[in-house]
């Protein structure tokens, strides 16, 4: 028995890095130009190819695969850390309003800071992306006490979601008209117009935070099987909440700050991967949902790309067409099951 | 006196609002310590803050001479288990890695289980009697097998005293039994300390070594099953108001029938206490005697009966004692004899069967 669950572990991850890598590559040569194998070879080895090419390939498509790479793994981590946080399996950035509330404050400061002709630093971003998660998940959590139902925390969640669209939706109706059109892709959720700048400072925030929640793998699995539990088993489950909240609030951060909103992968893909397992350990499902957050981002975004290109579709769009039912999956199996 | 867990001057409650003050209890090392009490009184307020789950409002807990709140959580967890009746959230775990997690205090800093763990979980599982359960998602099993498998996790966590919250409600006879034959064997060849809260009266008497008796706001008694099982006390702890539990023989029943007594049922020997409750069913008040006060009879008769005549035990029936019983049945319309033959020393049942023909009683006959 626990030969064959070292098995399943091992493929799984196996096709889980497979997945990951062939959606990077499929990124990287499909798009408006379809660029060879070959190609991408002979520019990596530093062989010249066609400028057009090498700008395509260098300044738009492999920042955005890899910015698509890195904040999908990031969305399902914290996924997974609010759902383990509330013990609840449809909890995610997206449906408790965290992401909603890092739009606003973003959005606010944007708007505040193009107005009077200030330069904004991602940093900034990032940081008023992190106020706002941080907002959001205090209000969730006021909730969290008085609801105790998983479907009553998630409904309030879209409430505070709606709150939050609706101030930025008024924030975004006063901009001045350039600010709009920056403002109005963003705010819908996109990877487009990621620079390699970008792509480092989040991937060292989110290498940073990816490392913290993996330290805390031994207590979160304590903490899976319910707070008293946890407690007799040594951990200091108040701490431990804290650095929850911290975390995943970071994670939902830098998603919001770089690409906006995203729906559904937070709880899609941390859902198929525990299915793909066959359990819900956190030490395996903390690597695992990354990637398996990367490889689903990656083909949405894939899809958003090109299925009517030259039109680009918002990203949300597609995630949810492919997690919207997970999510109803998850319910009608709950259902089913007594032990909710 | 070397205790093993004691409290002193223990207040325990919520949010800083003292619900049971001054607990005191001296406990030695494989000793088995159950609260009883009525719904509500506080038993589980009391374990959780034993197990350091609430904090303490007033007093000190000692494992040992150390003070529980100062006992590292590592340290403490490598010491005390405990089952509770919060129910166990899992996702996708099997019992065999449930109780695997009973190894968490002794694991590194990943959790990953060792060979000795392994063998750990292994051996809890075959103590606890659940190895056949062990590939078993556990949120697919019944609610009496998932305590014995948290019974297993407990075991495997290796501790040297165990709090457990109503460990056997869900458990049919067999397996309350089982689960607390464990809890022997456990304390015999580990010298596993227990603190636990049972609803099962009759299993408090037989299991524990001391009892201790909660209702609501304080500590009503700390003493040995005899000590606690005196007449009518059980009664006064939970206030029993509608029908009666009999300390001595364990037995409860309902609220006697109501009314003047028209039966009066002629019983001894175990035989009558089918009829006294088949009678109490139907609602019919009913007299009975002569009965022996260490009859089998006796304390099922003494619960239901409108009267019922005693004999002093391991004494002739007084003359005295029969004329009343006579008098008894002239104020009844029906008697009903349990008794199939009587024993020489039952003579004076015998002649109370022959007055009842004699008077034209109705009598009928009720054999087991």
């Amino acid at each position: 028995m626990a030969m064959s669950k070292q098995w399943r572990y091992t493929i799984a991850f196996f096709l889980l890095i497979t997945g990951t890598l062939l959606f990077c590559i499929l990124n990287i040569c499909i798009g408006s130009t379809a660029i060879s194998l070959t190609d991408i070879g002979r520019m990596i080895v530093g062989q010249e190819i066609g400028e057009t090419e090498r700008r395509i390939l260098w300044d738009i498509r492999m920042p955005r695969t890899f910015a698509a790479m890195i904040l999908g793994g990031a969305l399902a981590l914290a996924g997974y850390l609010l759902q383990t946080f509330f013990h609840n399996p449809i909890a995610g950035p997206f449906v408790l309003g965290i992401s909603s509330g890092a739009k606003m404050v973003v959005a606010l400061v944007m708007v505040f800071m193009m107005g009077r002709a200030i330069k904004v630093s991602s940093a900034a971003f990032i940081a008023a992306a992190f106020v706002g998660a941080m907002l959001s998940m205090g209000f969730v959590l006021l909730m969290s006490r008085r609801v105790h139902q998983m479907s009553m925390l998630v409904v309030s969640g879209v409430m505070i979601g709606y709150i939050c669209s609706a101030v930025t939706e008024l924030v975004v109706t006063f901009a001045d008209d350039a600010d709009i059109v920056n403002l109005h892709n963003w705010s819908r959720g996109s990877f487009s117009g990621m620079t390699w700048e970008n792509v480092a400072v989040m991937s060292g925030l989110i290498a940073v935070t990816f490392g913290a929640v993996f330290l805390l793998s031994k207590p979160l699995s304590a903490y899976q099987l319910g707070e008293t539990y946890a407690r007799n088993m040594g951990v200091n489950v108040r701490f431990l909440r804290v650095w929850m909240v911290v975390l995943s609030s970071m994670l939902s951060a830098c998603i919001v700050a770089y690409a906006g909103p995203v729906s559904f992968v937070g709880i899609a893909a941390p859902h198929l991967v525990k299915s793909l397992f066959g359990t819900a350990k956190p030490i395996l499902m903390i690597p695992a949902c990354f990637l398996g957050g990367s490889a689903f981002c990656l083909f949405c975004d894939l899809l958003a790309r090109t299925m009517f290109a030259p039109t680009e579709l918002s990203i949300s769009t597609v995630t949810a067409v492919f997690g919207a039912p997970v999510v109803l999956w998850i319910m009608a199996r709950r259902k089913r099951e007594r032990n909710v | 006196m070397e205790y093993y867990f004691s409290a002193k001057q223990m207040s325990v409650g919520y949010r800083k609002c003292p619900l049971i003050r001054n607990i005191e209890i001296g406990l030695k090392r494989g000793e088995i310590l159950t609260l009883i009490g009525p719904n509500g009184a506080g038993k589980t307020t009391v374990l959780k803050s034993i197990a350091g789950q609430l904090a303490l409002i007033g007093g000190v807990a000692f494992l040992g001479k150390e003070n529980i709140q100062h006992i590292p959580d590592t340290e403490l967890a490598q010491k005390m288990a405990v089952v509770f009746t919060d129910r166990l959230r899992t996702e996708l775990l099997t019992c065999e890695e449930v109780v695997a997690t009973g190894r968490y205090p002794y694991t590194g800093h990943f959790g990953i289980l060792s060979k000795q763990d392994h063998a750990a979980v292994r051996e809890a599982m075959e103590f606890g009697h659940v190895t056949e359960m062990k590939d078993q998602d556990f949120t697919k099993i019944s609610d009496g097998q998932r305590q014995r498998v948290m019974l297993a996790r407990a075991i495997c966590q290796e501790p040297e005293i165990i709090i457990l919250d109503e460990p056997t409600s869900y458990l049919d006879v067999r397996y309350k039994l089982e689960f607390l034959s464990i809890l022997q064997k456990l304390k015999r060849e580990k010298g596993l300390t227990v603190i636990m809260s049972l609803h099962e009266l009759e299993l408090a008497e037989r299991v524990s070594d001391q009892i201790l008796c909660i209702q609501g706001e304080y500590v009503d008694r700390l003493g040995t099953p005899a000590e606690i099982f005196q007449p009518s006390y059980i009664g006064k702890l939970f206030q029993i108001e509608c029908g009666s539990y009999d300390e001595k023989s364990g037995s409860m029943e309902l609220e006697p029938p109501e009314g003047e007594a028209e039966v009066f049922v002629i019983a001894g020997g175990g035989c009558g206490r089918n009829v006294y409750r088949k009678l109490q069913r139907q609602g019919i008040p009913f007299r009975t005697g002569i009965l022996y006060q260490n009859d089998l009879d006796y304390p099922v008769a003494k619960a239901l009966a409108a009267e019922v005549i005693e004999a002093e035990m391991f004494e002739p029936v007084a003359k005295a004692l029969f004329e009343t019983a006579k008098r008894q049945m002239d104020r009844c319309r029906r008697v009903i004899c349990c008794k199939e033959r009587f024993g020489s020393l039952e003579s004076a049942n015998r002649e109370l069967l022959l007055y009842a023909g004699q008077s034209g009683k109705q009598v009928e006959v009720s054999y087991d």
